[in-house]
Formats: structure tokens, sequence, C-alpha cells
């Protein structure tokens, strides 16, 4: 947002290798309060693998990554950092045994501070705001469809209204409308909860509604981090073929951004 | 996290009507220790807190959470009197609007004193059905298995084989063993009391051959391959791939039931013969330290002690064993629904029932040969 606030997410030379191949090759990236950065790229290109890695979930061969200030390569940060991110997983990952209302309540209980009444109320507040009523509130999620699951795995993850959220695919799996209202819903989140997201998706909609900042993997690197305008002013293969094929441009369309003024309307 | 003192959530009061807030009141600071006592605490100093005068504009920071604990605290309902920053404004304005949600009432289960014991029938009748349902599409599938061998499911048949043969045969081997010389030490004992040294052979080789031997394959198959079978199958279920066969035309019973029935049916008489050889091994050495029976003389005495129908009956109870341990598991692993609490109780439930099958079907072939065997 400022100068004076330090980047939220700060990769320096990562490497990560699995076996023989090499996936990611002295990549960079920061990540500024406030921005919400859609992760692109090609299949096994490394997207879930770099998020993998801000998490703690998986460590680089070579590298630092700094998420919120702390090296996320050290067990003891991820637990500093516990209560100050969220995660919404592919899958949502509810606790199948636990319902809605407990998926919700769990990160708040585990504060061990919390009077009940207040968790109660916080609990059908954060449903509320992603449009689940109280009657589905004791529901296991095996009972719900998958946009609910989403629905409720993103409560879950606003739960202690985290700095940092991390959105892996999160309107895959949605029908049209259904992600057109979720993209809705986290962009209202954002403006009122001023948290910072990193999301990785292969719906052009949704990138496009959605982010304020584009990185585009490729070459086992960051190829382009910027706006869509200045991503789209970079020359690069993958930029050509993922924004400006035939898909690209439909969805481009929709966005009032002329082709023409990126320099690539001739292609 | 290391917190400066400025943001520590506080809140103080005076006169019992005052109450200024100051700190940021987020959930990771409300967490730090003592902090929500200390607010509870000044809470309390309250006599009527929606009455007081409330100045909160010197709270730095708030969340959802902070401003909820305020919210109960005034009793669901803003304060005439209070001082707020008007970037907090929109929190309570939303708790004003949702602060009437409440979860629906629980349903009251039934009080009826039969209800449990109902619901328990009802589980069994439905398992027993399920049961003799598997066992007579067993019986269908083994049908058109033996009309076209050639395309029978050869392959998932030799790995389950060697899954629950050949790699229990290590842990078979070491409780055989072990059970062996307890046995042998034990009634070692107890014959040398009454001189009776020399029956040593006829105890160890009945009780093992006949029954031990058995049942302790049966037991470890059931924990070992039982339980896995069940997992295995339930995690299908919940990855699909259950569904995923179907379409594709290919037959729970032929392709994923039979094949591990069989293989059980296979395996479990062929370990049966491997834990009795360990377990007369261990037997056999324990008696030559304890009583200094040499192992020629042991050997040379076994037939004569056993008689060789008690083997055929080992081994036909290996064979049953085996094909009640694979219909258990295939019955529960088909029944787990996709979440992991019917996973891990799919899992027990079926060891336990296998296991407990097992030791009636034992019983049962007791009675059945309680005149073959014995001389």
């Amino acid at each position: 947002m400022n100068a004076m606030n330090p980047p939220v997410i700060d990769i320096r030379g990562l490497w990560t290798r699995f076996g023989e191949t090499v996936v990611h090759q002295d990549l960079d990236l920061t990540v500024n309060h406030g921005d919400i950065l859609s992760l692109v790229g090609g299949s096994g290109s490394g997207k879930t693998t770099l998020m993998r890695q801000m998490l703690g979930l998986a460590k680089p061969a070579k590298g630092c990554v700094n998420v919120l200030g702390y090296d996320v390569t050290h067990a003891d940060s991820v637990w500093q950092l516990r209560n100050r991110w969220g995660v919404l997983f592919q899958q949502g990952a509810l606790f199948s045994a636990l319902t809605v209302f407990d998926n919700v309540a769990l990160p708040m209980r585990e504060l061990r501070v919390l009077p009940e009444e207040v968790i109660h109320d916080a609990v059908l507040l954060k449903l509320s705001m992603v449009g689940i009523s109280p009657e589905d509130a004791m529901k296991l999620p095996a009972d719900l469809s998958g946009g609910m699951v989403k629905r409720v795995a993103l409560a879950r993850a606003l739960a202690l209204e985290p700095e940092l959220l991390f959105l892996d695919e999160p309107t895959s799996g949605l029908d049209p409308h259904l992600s057109d209202s979720f993209v809705e819903l986290i962009r209202s989140l954002h403006e009122e909860l001023h948290f910072t997201v990193i999301m990785i998706s292969h719906d052009l909609d949704t990138i496009l509604a959605l982010s304020t900042q584009i990185a585009v993997l490729a070459e086992k690197r960051v190829v382009a981090k910027g706006t869509l305008r200045e991503v789209l002013a970079m020359r690069h293969s993958f930029i050509d073929e993922f924004f400006l094929g035939t898909r690209g441009r439909r969805a481009l369309n929709g966005t009032g951004i002329s082709l023409e003024a990126c320099g690539q309307g001739g292609k | 996290m290391s917190v400066n003192q400025e943001q520590i959530p506080r809140l103080e009061t005076a006169d019992q009507t005052h109450a200024v807030a100051t700190g940021n009141w987020r959930a990771d600071f409300l967490a730090q220790p003592g902090v929500m006592a200390r607010i509870s605490k000044s809470m309390g100093s309250l006599p009527d807190a929606a009455a007081a005068i409330w100045d909160i504009s010197g709270i730095s920071e708030m969340d959802y959470i902070g401003a909820q604990l305020l919210w109960q605290g005034w009793g669901g309902k803003k304060p005439g009197r209070l001082a707020l920053s008007s970037r907090h404004e929109n929190l309570f304005n939303r708790l004003a609007q949702t602060g009437s949600l409440a979860l629906p009432a629980e349903r009251q289960g039934s009080f009826l004193a039969f209800g449990w014991l109902r619901g328990w029938l009802a589980s069994l009748l439905d398992n027993a059905t399920g049961l003799i349902g598997l066992v007579g599409q067993l019986v269908l599938d083994l049908m058109r298995f033996a009309r076209n061998p050639g395309r029978g499911p050869w392959k998932e048949i030799s790995a389950n084989i060697y899954r629950a043969g050949t790699q229990a045969l290590g842990i078979t081997a070491l409780v055989g063993f072990l059970i062996g010389i307890v046995l042998s030490f034990l009634s070692a004992q107890q014959l040398h009391i009454f001189g009776g040294d020399i029956y040593l052979v006829n105890i160890l080789g009945m009780s093992i051959v006949r029954e031990l031997g058995p049942m302790l394959a049966a037991i470890l198959i059931a924990g070992r391959s039982g339980s896995s079978m069940t997992a295995q199958l339930g995690v299908m279920r919940v990855t699909e791939e259950l569904d995923a066969m179907l379409v594709m035309g290919l037959p729970h019973g032929f392709r994923l039931i039979m094949p591990r029935v069989l293989a059980l049916a296979i395996s479990m008489p062929l370990l049966v013969v491997w834990t009795d050889a360990i377990a007369l091994l261990g037997g056999m050495a324990a008696a030559r330290l304890e009583l200094g029976l040499p192992p020629a003389y042991f050997i040379l005495k076994l037939p004569d002690a056993v008689p060789v129908a008690n083997f055929w009956i080992g081994l036909g109870k290996g064979v049953v064993f085996g094909i009640l341990i694979g219909l258990v598991a295939c019955h529960f692993g088909l029944r787990i629904e996709p979440n992991t609490e019917s996973l891990g109780r799919g899992t027990t439930i079926s060891v336990v029932t296998a296991i407990t099958g097992v030791i009636l079907a034992d019983a049962v072939f007791a009675i059945l040969f309680k005149s073959v065997g014995f001389r």
C-alpha cells in the first residue's frame, strides 16, 4: 500500500528440485500489502509447489521464503504465523468429522481465550458473510454441495481475519454463476477486511476480475509480474498463448482493456 | 510474536460509568496471555455496560472478533454514549444487522428406551443381509470365473496372494515360534511334575496343528490383511474409483471381492502349514532346553501323537477362515462412506468382526469334528 510497509511475501533465489527435474530456478517474487496476486503458469510450472513453499508445507532446495517477516523454512515461524494467514485449499479440506459450524469455530477455539458465546456469534457472522445460512451450519461437510464446501472453507480461512489469504483454485468446480458470486464475495471481503491475497487460478475470468497483480510462472521463474496491462505488454510466448488465445481474448473483451494499446493487437 | 505495549488490547473503567478501550483489538493480540482475563474483569466491573460512557476511539485496529467481544459486553446493542473511530463504524453496523442470527434448535433424540436397541438390531440385520448377498454374489462370480477362466482376474489374484500371503510369512513365523516356545515351556513344567515328559509331543502337536496354528494365522491375517483390504476399498470409495469401475463395466464383485477372497482362501491354508511348522520348531527348541528332549525323537514321535486327520482339519480351517476374513473385509470396505470418520470406524469394525467371526467358526469346527482325529 505504501513504501513504508515491508513486502508481505519476499522470495529470493528460490530453487526447487524433484529428483533430477528442476522446477524453480533462481526464482524471485515479492508481494506487497493489500495486493491480490494471481499466480498463473502452465500445468507443471510449479504454482502449487510455490504456494506450498510459502506455507512452509514444502522446503525449497535453496533460497529463502519470507512471509510477513518470518522465514517459513523454519517450523517455528509457521507456528508464529498460524493465526495471521488463512488458506482455501482446492478441495476445501474441511474436517469431515466436524460440522460446518465446528469447522469454522476450530481456529477460534484454538486461540483458547475466547468465550464460547463470542465464538458462536463470530462463526455465524463469518458464515453469513459467505452466504451460508444458520440452518446449514449444523450439516456435515459430506452433505454440502461443491459450491457450499468452497464457501465454508473460505469462512474457515477467514475465521481469524488473517492478513494474508491463500486461494488455491478458488473457482474451480463452480458453475459460472456461482463462480461470479464467489469472485464478488472475495472482492467485497477484500475491501472490507484489507487482506493480501495470493491466488492460483486457471480461470481467466476469475484472474481478470480479481487480481491487482499477476505473476507469470514460466521457464522455471517469474517471467513477468505487474498489473494486467504491464503483463500484457511483455512479449513472451506463454503470455501470448494464455491471455491472447481465443479464450483470453474473449475474457479480455469484457475488461475494457484494448489489445491494441498493449501493442499486441496486430498479432 | 513480539508485541509492544501500546498494541496490547486494554479496557479501563472508572466510576462504573466510564470505559476506555485502547490497543489493537485483533484476534491474535487478544490471544496474548492474560489479555482476555483483564478485559473480562474490567467488563464485569461495569454494572450496566450499555449505559456507561464508552470511548473506543483509541483502538488502533479491530477485527470482527474484537468488535464481537465489545458487542457482547454491551448486551447486543450500541451504548447510547459511544465515541468510536469512523474506521470501525462498519464493523458494528454489520454486527447490528446480523446480530439476531441463531443456530436452529437441535432436534431432540427419541427417548424411547428401545431406540438404541432397535438401531443396533437394524444395523445387525442390515449387515447380515449384506454379507449373505455378498456370499451369493461370490458364488455367481466363481461360476463365471469357472466358465471362462481365461478372462478371470488372474493378476489381481496373484497380487493379493503376494500381499496377504508371501508378505505375511515373517510375522506369522515370529509369532508362531514364540507361542511354540511359551507353550512348550509351560507344558513341560506341568508334565514334569507327573513324570509324563514324553507326552509333550502329544500336547504340542495336537494343540498347534489342530487349534493354535490356524487360529494364530487367522488372527494375524485378519489384523494385517483384512484391515488393509477394508481401508483400500474405503479409500477407493472416497476417491470415486469404485464408481469409475462401475461405469467402465468392471463389477466390484468380480474384480475386487472375488480376487481378494480367493487369494485369502489359497494363502491362508499355506500360512497355516507354515505357522504350524515354525511353532513346532519353537516347541522343539524349548523342549530340548527344558526337558532335554532330542529333536530327532520329537519328529519321530509326531506322526504317532497327531493323527493326520488333524492336519486336514487345520487346512480346512485355514480355507474357511480365509474366505471369512476376505468377505468381512470387503463387506465393510464397500460400506465406507466418503469421510474420514467412516473410514476409521469401518476398518475397526471390520477387524473386530473378522476376529470374532474366526473364533465363532472355530467353535463350530470343534463341534462338527468332535469325534475326528482323536485316538
